[in-house]
């Protein structure tokens, strides 16, 4: 089978993904020898699909992910106005303080870190839910790639606020918009 | 070959599960992990607003109202697709919302009205090498990627966004915007050639020598 250069043009989408037959295949990578052309629009069309496909392309604007999330927190049922709801706030506000008083009486200025090498994060939403694990040093979004389970494989979904009391950091892929530096 | 299009294809992993365990959370009443849930996805929802609308403050505002709308309806998502394709559905929808609202129809880019039929003849034959994903670093690159995909017309901008930039398969693409799969195999070629050709004078001859695609200088 030979092929022109239209009608590579026109499978170059499917050639990349894999979405042509053996014979026609074969036919596009025997033109793709012979033709500087196609090449270069074939490589430059991958390039495309390469840069695009990164996440990096796009920068989240400074501040967003705050932003929603308060805008979130401001959308939510609010519990005030039951004695449930009332009970629950001053539930909270008694631990918060409790972690307060233990957090200044235990570690002075700060928590100690789990890494010597660390930073700790700046602005990290306390009422996030992270995953941190047992073995780990670094706290996550729920699902990153980068969260080792250690030996133990025991990982939990725990506050931020909790997270940085016992002396995780954020990780530096997923949370690198807190980290400190 | 593609990397991700096995990446599109593999089963429900473990970071799937845990998600459905958060969503069963969250419609039982523990509605503050709400924000966990979408943290993994925010980046893509902004990404997805910004590429139709073109404008980072309406992006910032139809991804916000988006992620509420989500939130508001969690109980509809019924999790016969991803959440993330869901999520990423409301906000294309928003975004439309926002673009009819603007009248933004009628100043729509070059290439809008073209014919999908035909096969498109690529303008520029430069040779570009790899460039690395590192460059992405660099702010010139992403500017010069932004503007070439802003410059290309919606129904082309919206396929690339959800197949190229969101990874969703080519089904997913065609149900979320309505479209036929074949319909969405034709506008994804166009706009991955006329965006080849809108990078590679720059990209093929060192960065920022020339602006290719400046006002009244599309190349097709």
């Amino acid at each position: 089978m030979v092929v022109s250069c239209e009608q590579v043009w026109r499978e170059i989408s499917n050639y990349l993904e894999g979405e042509v037959s053996p014979d026609l295949r074969a036919a596009i990578a025997a033109h793709l020898r012979e033709c500087k052309h196609c090449t270069a629009v074939l490589d430059g069309t991958r390039n495309v699909v390469h840069l695009y496909g990164d996440e990096r392309s796009i920068e989240l604007p400074a501040g967003f992910s705050e932003r929603w999330q308060k805008k979130l927190a401001e959308s939510m049922p609010s519990p005030r106005g039951t004695i449930y709801g009332w009970m629950l706030a001053a539930a909270a506000l008694a631990l918060i303080s409790g972690s307060f008083a233990v957090a200044r009486l235990d570690r002075g200025s700060g928590p100690d870190l789990r890494s010597y090498h660390a930073e700790p994060g700046r602005g990290v939403p306390a009422t996030m839910m992270v995953e941190v694990a047992a073995d780990g040093k670094t706290f996550h979004v729920p699902g990153c790639k980068f969260l080792h389970k250690g030996e133990s494989g025991n990982v939990r979904l725990i506050a931020a606020a909790e997270a940085i009391r016992e002396g995780y950091v954020p990780c530096v892929r997923c949370l690198r918009q807190y980290v400190n530096r | 070959m593609l990397q991700r299009m096995t990446a599109v294809a593999k089963p429900a992993g473990a970071g799937d599960e845990r998600e459905q365990a958060l969503i069963a959370r969250i419609r039982n009443g523990e509605t503050s992990l709400f924000a966990a849930l979408i943290k993994p996805y925010e980046r893509r929802v902004y990404v997805a607003a910004l590429a139709l609308l073109r404008n980072e403050a309406d992006a910032q505002d139809v991804a916000q109202e988006a992620i509420l709308k989500a939130f508001a309806h969690l109980r509809q998502f019924r999790g016969e697709s991803r959440f993330s394709t869901w999520l990423i559905q409301i906000t294309v929808n928003e975004a439309r919302m926002r673009q009819r609202k603007q009248h933004a129809d009628l100043f729509e880019p070059i290439g809008e009205t073209d014919g999908e039929d035909g096969t498109y003849t690529p303008r520029d034959f430069a040779d570009w090498r790899e460039i690395p994903s590192e460059a992405l670093e660099r702010s010139e690159l992403r500017t010069l990627l932004a503007k070439a995909l802003a410059s290309l017309g919606q129904k082309y901008r919206e396929v690339f966004l959800l197949r190229d930039m969101e990874h969703m398969s080519i089904e997913e693409t065609a149900q979320a915007l309505g479209i036929s799969v074949a319909s969405v195999k034709t506008r994804l070629l166009r706009a991955r050639l006329m965006l080849r050709d809108l990078l590679a004078p720059s990209l093929a001859d060192g960065w920022f020598s020339r602006a290719p695609f400046g006002k009244g200088s599309k190349p097709w």
